[in-house]
């Protein structure tokens, strides 16, 4: 249930953060696939890639910690306690700002462990 | 304990990832035994802990008791854990594929044996097909002990994966695609390496030698193997290896068997073993690979010569004896 400014949790803000990540990874992947694509030498730099990756994780890392964020005060202010096992508007809302707190965590973890190849890898090898 | 020791004794062996003879390998089994550690403790503090909760302070504990074990023992820590390991890991990869400085030698999966080809020359980026020359051999590799040296693998036909487990880890052999593999063996010796991607039925007879050696004595072996062979053929083996056409299939450089379907057999007597590792090399087994060859190797493409006379097996695996 909204209240006051903050947001009615549904399905979609819960898949918002995972869906973040899917997005990080695709292009994160796709975008050193292109750069390696050709082949042609394993040993070459491919610093522009990395750094593309780099600027897209930072994103994703803020985007996906602003809605832990969000959905963690929501979830508080909301009584922050658990379980959320009562058939209410209230409780239903609750439920979801917590999933969505995991969901972030979890995402926020993969979206690190997604870039650190880069991070540690100058080139195609 | 008994069974703990019989289980420790296989892992010093020829074949073994746990006995290492290459840098990779030895990445491969450090990374093994810190992991097993790990794991050992992992597993003491969750039967510990059970038996503590259990047996030594039996009692209801509380919801904040079970969520602090949920946060820290299921979430912290195995990120911890895990980001450790992956950072670890990662950061050795780098390494295990740095440049070649040593010789480059193009190995082919055939059906169901290797394909070998000393000092080729690799192109760059990925081709299609292995690069053509060299000095060929077959079923046994020979390597320079400290080098670093390229492996190109290529089959014709189907999917193999060349797996010497003490000097590297495996890579397979694609049709339509060249692999490189950069091996750098440390430790002179004769390791075993196997197929390790299941390619039909002789999928298990189908093994090689892998022989490390100093560089010297690389360079003087790829040298022997080049030249054509010394053999005598005005005898009988001889007559009987081309009258029965042997030598469509097989070459003998220097005595006009020029075939190249099966392993280049110019020095065949100077390997280890035959038919991929399958029988060591003797003239009887020779001679039990000629007469009886599916016996020996079910579904190798060469037809069995049991229709031969025995005398006449007999000459041909005298013969190629002397192929030194």
């Amino acid at each position: 249930m909204a209240t006051g400014n903050k947001t009615r949790d549904t399905l979609w803000t819960l898949i918002a953060a995972p869906t973040i990540w899917a997005v990080h990874f695709a292009l994160s992947y796709g975008s050193v696939a292109y750069g390696c694509a050709p082949n042609e030498n394993v040993f070459a730099d491919i610093g522009g890639f990395r750094i593309f990756v780099g600027g897209l994780t930072v994103v994703a890392l803020v985007g996906i910690g602003f809605i832990f964020a969000r959905a963690l005060g929501e979830w508080r202010g909301n009584g922050g306690r658990m379980p959320h096992d009562e058939d209410t508007a209230a409780v239903r809302e609750r439920f979801l700002e917590f999933s969505t707190v995991l969901l972030a965590g979890l995402s926020f973890i993969a979206v690190i462990y997604t870039a650190l190849p880069v991070a540690l890898m100058a080139d195609c090898r | 304990m008994i069974f703990v020791c019989a289980g420790f004794a296989g892992c010093t062996s020829p074949q073994s990832a746990l006995d290492p003879a290459g840098t990779e390998a030895e990445t491969v089994a450090t990374l093994f035994w810190v992991m097993l550690v790990g794991a050992i403790l992992i597993w003491l503090a969750v039967i510990g802990l059970s038996v503590f909760a259990t047996r030594i302070r039996p009692k209801a504990y509380g919801e904040t008791a079970g969520l602090r074990l949920i946060v820290w023992g299921g979430c912290v820590f195995p990120v911890v854990v895990l980001t450790a390991l992956l950072v670890w890991g990662l950061q050795m990869m780098p390494p295990m594929r740095a440049e070649a400085n040593g010789p480059t030698i193009a190995v082919s999966g055939e059906r169901f044996w290797w394909r070998v080809a000393y000092g080729v020359e690799g192109e760059p980026g990925v081709s299609k097909t292995l690069p053509e020359g060299g000095t060929p051999s077959a079923n046994e590799i020979w390597l320079p002990a400290g080098q670093r040296t390229e492996l190109l693998l290529g089959s014709p036909d189907v999917i193999h994966s060349l797996w010497v487990p003490s000097i590297a880890g495996k890579m397979d052999a694609i049709p339509g695609r060249v692999n490189r593999l950069v091996v750098e063996p440390t430790k002179p010796g004769v390791y075993n390496g196997v197929c390790a991607e299941f390619c039909g039925d002789a999928h298990a007879q189908m093994a090689l030698r892998v022989v490390v050696v100093p560089a010297d004595e690389y360079e003087a072996y790829v040298a022997r193997q080049g030249a054509p062979a010394s053999v005598e053929t005005g005898n009988a083996g001889f007559r009987a290896f081309m009258q029965n056409g042997c030598d469509a299939c097989h070459a003998v450089r220097g005595t006009g068997a020029a075939g190249e379907v099966g392993p280049d057999l110019t020095h065949l007597a100077s390997r280890r073993t035959i038919a991929a590792a399958t029988l060591p090399m003797s003239r009887d087994n020779l001679a039990e690979f000629i007469g009886f060859t599916h016996r020996v190797k079910p579904g190798v493409q060469m037809p069995s010569y049991g229709m031969l006379a025995e005398e006449e097996i007999a000459a041909i695996a005298g013969w190629l004896e002397t192929l030194q």
